[in-house]
């Protein structure tokens, strides 16, 4: 269980470089490359985790002494997300352009480079 | 680059990544253990703010500067989808018609979950710094209950209640507030994006100094740029089509001339 | 000691979920079928940080991995095919 987590990170990059080397079109790599950054969500979370920690949410119940899952993680995988999202949206703009130019999203067919 | 080189190279590439991952993992302290220097860090800040919730007091008080970088990331990426996707000449954008059978079930449920949405966007918004929630969460739910009028059918509705310059307004203004509450940190506390504001007691409304204007900040741009990233891609879905009449770009012309000889 | 049993049974529970919904994405290949599997694994992911007590980094992520990008990949499907049918229709008619 010790490095279950972390493995399960691990697995999900890997899963994701998988999807995107043999993929067949745009929309399908784009969202391999989501499904590879989200592994890097999961093990920020799984280094924060504390067992008996609770939420970094304080109040009456949860004092300065409470033991808390790192917030520090939780913050840095948060923001992550947001920017995943744009990253995301933008690349399927530029997928959409290489659909209205090349009509073709299979990246086989895109061989070469043009100016 | 064939696919079979491809493939060689990923497994390659993946034997690699396994065997660094493997030496790290075992180097990374145990998962679920009590060794967490920043945590302990954090925990002591956090309550020198008295933000009762220490994600927001560590996004937007401890690390402000990181967040105006990451703030600005989205702010480019939309105005980078926003030049990918706007029509150009040889398109034209047709109407679309508002009809389409949509369950009665549906648009019901949509009429309750509008307004609800909206309420529950502005709680996690304001409530950021003592609940769970926040500027980028309550951001996102609030243009994701806006975009539920699409779900209903209402694409025109949709279009009328969304007027597109308000919100890139909203947006350079997020950003602009952002940047100026981290401004008057250096101006009139201690240092960039410092913490000016009385603090206040943990828990209540009124609490935690500026975190709950950085969260207005944070949630008006994310807001704007989620809608404005949508409406970019609903336009190329639904309204613009390239044009039949004018079509005659070098690349076709080439492919007839080849095609003739 | 029950309790830290219970606690390590749901992480791996959902930890597991995890692994086989990412794999379930990957490899789904038509689009238009990955766009539904994404969100369920946005689910996933985000049952996987309310068990970990991480309920700000749960709440961004139902909002945008099952709803936002989700959304962004259909309309995205959707332009693409539309792209398809005239590039299509415009041939057809070269040959007539």
């Amino acid at each position: 269980m010790s490095y279950y987590a972390y493995g399960v990170a691990a697995a999900v990059m890997a899963l994701g470089l998988i999807g995107m080397a043999t993929s067949r079109n745009l929309v399908h790599t784009v969202v391999c490359l989501s499904v590879a950054q989200s592994a890097t969500y999961i093990l920020l979370i799984a280094v924060g985790f504390q067992y008996g920690g609770v939420a970094p949410i304080f109040g009456n119940q949860v004092t300065q002494q409470t033991p808390v899952v790192d917030p520090v993680v939780q913050a840095l995988t948060l923001t992550d997300i947001v920017v995943s999202a744009a990253v995301t949206s933008m690349l399927l703009a530029l997928v959409i352009q290489m659909a209205k130019r090349r009509k073709a999203v299979d990246p086989d067919s895109l061989s070469g480079l043009e100016g | 680059m064939s696919r079979r080189a491809r493939l060689t190279l990923l497994w390659i590439g993946l034997a690699a990544f396994g065997v660094a991952m493997a030496i790290a993992f075992t180097g990374l302290p145990g998962f679920g253990g009590t060794f967490h220097p920043y945590r302990d860090l954090a925990v002591v800040a956090t309550f020198a703010h008295a933000t009762a919730n220490g994600v927001s007091s560590i996004n937007f008080d401890q690390r402000g500067f990181d967040t105006f970088g990451e703030e600005t990331i989205l702010f480019c990426a939309v105005v980078g989808v926003a030049t990918l996707l706007r029509p150009v000449h040889r398109e034209r954008r047709r109407e679309v018609r508002s009809g389409g059978r949509v369950l009665e079930s549906t648009s019901l449920l949509v009429y309750i979950l509008f307004p609800l949405t909206l309420v529950l966007a502005a709680d996690v918004v304001t409530h950021g710094a003592i609940t769970p929630g926040g500027g980028f969460q309550g951001g996102v739910v609030l243009s994701t209950g806006i975009h539920l009028l699409y779900v209903g059918g209402r694409y025109t509705l949709l279009r009328r209640l969304r007027p597109l310059a308000w919100f890139e307004q909203g947006e350079a203004l997020g950003v602009v507030l952002f940047g100026a509450l981290g401004l008057a940190g250096a101006a009139l506390g201690s240092a960039l994006f410092a913490n000016f504001v009385p603090q206040g007691q943990l828990s209540d409304f009124i609490s935690a100094g500026t975190v709950p204007l950085f969260n207005i900040a944070v949630g008006m741009t994310v807001c704007s740029s989620v809608v404005i990233l949508l409406a970019g891609f609903l336009d190329q879905a639904l309204a613009i089509r390239s044009d039949p009449g004018t079509q005659g770009d070098p690349p076709d012309a080439d492919s007839k001339e080849e095609a003739a000889a | 000691m029950s309790s830290g049993f219970l606690t390590n049974a749901l992480i791996a529970v959902s930890l597991t979920l995890v692994l086989v919904g990412a794999a379930v994405v990957v490899f789904t290949r038509p689009p238009s079928k990955q766009a539904v599997v994404l969100s369920v694994y946005g689910i996933l992911l985000s049952i996987f940080f309310v068990t970990l007590q991480a309920p700000d980094v749960a709440l961004s992520q139902v909002a945008i991995g099952t709803a936002v990008v989700p959304l962004i990949v259909v309309l995205s499907i959707r332009k693409i095919a539309s792209i398809r049918d005239e590039a299509r229709s415009e041939r057809e008619g070269e040959q007539s």
